[in-house]
């Protein structure tokens, strides 16, 4: 941090700072929203191969003899049923049901990382450390004395795999490697992402961060590989249809509702926020669905859905598909409404004229390939 | 349009005058910040433009933004060309991009505008603040 700002930089502020990359306020942190156009980016990653700094996720590790019921007790999913070197999408619930934040939980032999938001790695923090209980283990936050390096797009594999002393072909979707990055810099390689696309997010010391980005800048430069902000990184996850937290998910909306209910293992035993969760399974209340918009003006979070005329929903999330070339929103809607009848969104006090489509609005052409 | 002739308002439009009619833009600057442009929303012909007060919006990945009218007075032409394709105005904003244009009267009211250098000298600080 430096002394003229409130906020928090990632190891590679200097680079982002030195080219061009427009810095703003994300979650407490200064981070590049974009570098040239986010549509540029944005097709890089569709097309190519785009670098991300997320090293504002936080990072924290457990370890001890009672971090896995710590953790079960801690979140949703089913963390007993996670096998080494796997990845499980999981979600911090409050008693109420809500969402305080999604997070990935990796297994190592022994161990545990969890990867939370930004945003909410305090709230994240303090409700991991209260459903500690008497469960003997310790959480370190990592946060700052590592980076985190998403590199995604159909060209990630052949970026990285040159600078990783694992067969990085052979990690599948959802699961990650240890090894070395250029020969000495300890890394956690997962094959995990938030664009859609392939691709690998790494975790390294601070200190050897700014040397495993340039290696990776030269190592896709045959590709064309761009520097890519936050800008592109919300286009590309909404047309995925990923949801985000503040937006698809919150403390007040459940996660049936967001369409991750997948995600709440209700069988495995107690958990924090299960009885609530055990009634809204039953009753979850509204649904996300997609919607495409005639005109080119987005539906950003807040605006009102009609139909005939009548409020059915809220948009979370909006923006204009540069893949699709079209306005693009989703929202959540009455469960049981209609199907049939006039749909419009009200975006800033115009009724523009909208379809229900089904998520996500991408979907790449094939699968990564996958070694198991 | 030369942009060193213009005058601009600190909302980064910018205003060339031609006897009463007002030729409306706005700057490369403004271009530049909000990138990736979608849509413009311009009032129609007849329509009256109060100086300082919104007459439109345009719209761009990041945010919607409003447009300032940098001066008063009845619109007497659109450009219709950057509703159609609002990558004309990012490409030239000061020729094929111009918004409207402006039946400003006479001896209309400039004094709120800055000329080239002092936008310039503006848009910088902006830049680093």
């Amino acid at each position: 941090m430096t002394a003229d700002s409130a906020f928090l930089e990632t190891p590679l502020h200097a680079w982002h700072k030195a080219r061009g990359g427009r810095l703003v306020e994300f979650g407490g942190w200064l981070m590049p929203v974009q570098y040239t156009t986010i549509v540029e980016e944005h097709r890089a990653v569709r097309e190519r191969v785009g670098l991300f700094d997320v090293s504002h996720m936080g990072r924290l590790t457990f370890d001890g003899p009672g971090v896995l019921d710590w953790l079960d007790r801690a979140t949703t999913n089913s963390v007993a049923s996670l096998v080494d070197l796997k990845i499980q999408y999981s979600l911090l619930a409050n008693d109420q049901g809500g969402v305080i934040d999604d997070i990935l939980v990796y297994r190592q032999p022994f161990a545990y990382i969890v990867v939370c938001n930004a945003s909410n790695r305090a709230a994240a923090v303090a409700h991991l450390e209260s459903a500690q209980r008497d469960s003997e283990g310790t959480m370190v936050d990592r946060t700052r004395d590592t980076a985190m390096i998403a590199v995604q797009g159909p060209r990630a594999l052949e970026t990285l795999a040159p600078l990783f002393d694992q067969p990085l072909d052979k990690i599948s979707y959802y699961h990650f490697a240890m090894g070395r990055l250029l020969g000495r810099a300890n890394a956690v390689v997962s094959r995990t992402g938030y664009t859609g696309e392939d691709g690998f997010e790494a975790v390294v010391g601070a200190h050897a961060a700014v040397d495993v980005w340039e290696a990776l800048m030269e190592s896709g430069r045959k590709f064309d590989i761009v520097p890519c902000g936050l800008g592109a990184r919300d286009t590309l996850r909404l047309e995925a249809a990923m949801p985000l937290h503040g937006h698809e998910l919150s403390e007040t909306i459940n996660p049936f509702e967001a369409g991750v209910g997948w995600a709440v293992k209700l069988e495995k035993g107690d958990f924090i926020g299960r009885p609530a969760l055990q009634a809204l399974a039953q009753n979850p209340g509204r649904k996300r669905v997609g919607l495409v918009l005639d005109t080119k003006r987005i539906a950003r979070q807040g605006a009102d859905v009609l139909l005939d005329g009548r409020s059915i929903g809220t948009v979370s999330s909006g923006t204009f598909s540069p893949t699709l070339d079209q306005s693009i929103a989703m929202a959540f809607i009455e469960r049981d409404a209609p199907a049939a009848g006039a749909l419009e969104v009200d975006v800033r006090g115009r009724r523009e004229p909208a379809r229900l489509v089904k998520l996500p609005f991408y979907k790449r052409p094939r699968p990564p390939v996958s070694a198991g | 349009m030369d942009p060193k002739t213009l005058k601009y308002s600190p909302t980064h439009e910018w205003v060339a005058l031609a006897g009463d009619v007002a030729t409306v833009g706005i700057s490369r600057f403004a271009v530049d910040q909000l990138t990736d442009l979608i849509v413009i929303d311009l009032p129609k012909v007849g329509a009256r433009l109060t100086a300082g007060k919104s007459f439109g919006e345009i719209e761009s990945v990041k945010a919607v933004s409003d447009l300032y009218a940098p001066v008063s007075g009845e619109v007497v032409e659109v450009n219709a060309a950057i509703s159609g394709d609002v990558q004309l105005l990012a490409a030239d904003p000061y020729e094929k991009g111009w918004l409207v244009k402006v039946n400003v009267g006479p001896n209309p009211d400039l004094s709120g505008l800055l000329d080239h250098d002092a936008y310039v000298k503006k848009t910088a600080e902006e830049h680093d603040h």
